[in-house]
């Protein structure tokens, strides 16, 4: 089965690197499917990686027609080799416990929810709609996820223990959500998407409030990875695409 | 998969075109918010509702099984209650 390999051309990338962020972190959420801690949660879970792959086709769809190669969200979603996938490294990381999901969640959803309502106003109308659809449904992931590490970390010893955790190992995978290089500030320049560092003041400040209430600490080191945004992957990423890609690879093709 | 060590809560959706909210299950949750949000996840996830109220199950105080002879039977034989006894003027349409 050939891979794919998609054009360069800026807002082609540009929107692949959106659509692979919800896609990989869609797909990370749909791993707890039969294995969360409770009922009630598996459903919530569920319901937040059924968003960001709905997400991800809308942005996917959009790419095959701006790139205008007959490549479908499903090529682009499957079909590409390791190195073509560009979303951040924080959303590939492994699910850990239920405490390191909901952080990574967290961290993701405070800069997803500023970031989709400030790309409302896109000079490009497609970009605007989906937007406008997923700051909603960012806005609620970001208002559960909140609201468990408050839980999380205001709470008993094994808690707490856990939450701080997950802190020390995502907080250093945060840095990336505000990056942004040439090929971004090319299509920033058009008036179609927002600089993600414009996103950074509002995000440290959801963090800091949460934190407060949860009686965390947010962390202060700099250091940050990089690596996502050009295709360089954690060694966590080929055993991801290895399940997601599995039924396209193995059935050529397949539809619902 | 266990379950979970905290409260049950009622959930009562408000539907697009109901006038009153309906009781349609019961959830595990730590607290309110978290039951709120629960009923959310659970109970609207096809568009059924527009509005939601979740109660403590144990704030609900419910009729014994054992009355209901007292309770429910003495309304049987009254069947001069029901409105079938009126003639419905036909201006008046479908009640």
């Amino acid at each position: 089965m050939t891979s794919i390999s998609p054009s360069n051309a800026p807002l082609v990338q540009f929107l692949l690197r959106r659509a692979d962020d919800a896609l990989i972190l869609g797909h990370r959420l749909s791993e707890w499917v039969g294995h969360a801690p409770m009922l009630e949660e598996e459903m919530a879970l569920g319901n937040m990686g059924l968003d960001l792959i709905g997400q991800a086709r809308s942005l996917y769809q959009y790419a095959g027609e701006v790139e205008g190669a007959g490549h479908s969200e499903d090529d682009f979603a499957y079909l590409r080799r390791e190195s073509a996938y560009r979303n951040v490294l924080l959303v590939e990381q492994p699910n850990g416990d239920f405490a390191e999901t909901m952080i990574r969640q967290f961290f993701y959803a405070a800069f997803a929810d500023p970031y989709w309502r400030a790309m409302k106003a896109s000079s490009d109308p497609t970009i605007a709609a989906i937007a406008a659809k997923s700051e909603k449904e960012m806005t609620y992931h970001l208002r559960h996820s909140a609201e468990w590490v408050v839980r999380l970390g205001d709470s008993t010893a094994e808690a707490r223990r856990r939450i701080e955790a997950a802190i020390s190992r995502f907080w250093p995978f945060t840095g990336e959500l505000f990056s942004s290089d040439e090929l971004d500030a090319s299509v920033i320049a058009t008036g179609a998407a927002i600089d993600p560092d414009t996103i950074r003041a509002e995000w440290l400040a959801t963090v800091q409030s949460v934190f407060v209430r949860a009686k965390l600490t947010v962390p202060t080191s700099t250091w940050m990875h990089r690596g996502g945004r050009s295709g360089q992957h954690s060694e966590h990423f080929g055993h991801l695409l290895s399940e997601l890609q599995y039924m396209q690879r193995a059935v050529p093709g397949a539809v619902w | 998969m266990s379950t979970p060590n905290s409260p049950i809560w009622e959930v009562f959706i408000r539907s697009r075109n109901g006038l009153s909210h309906k009781h349609v299950g019961s959830l595990h949750a730590a607290d309110s918010v978290m039951a709120l949000q629960a009923a959310r996840d659970l109970y609207t996830r096809r568009g059924e509702g527009l509005s939601i109220w979740v109660v403590p199950s144990n704030a609900i105080i419910a009729s014994d099984p054992a009355d209901k002879d007292m309770m429910f039977e003495p309304t049987a034989s009254k069947i001069y209650r029901h409105p079938t006894f009126y003639e419905i003027p036909d201006e008046v349409g479908h009640m």
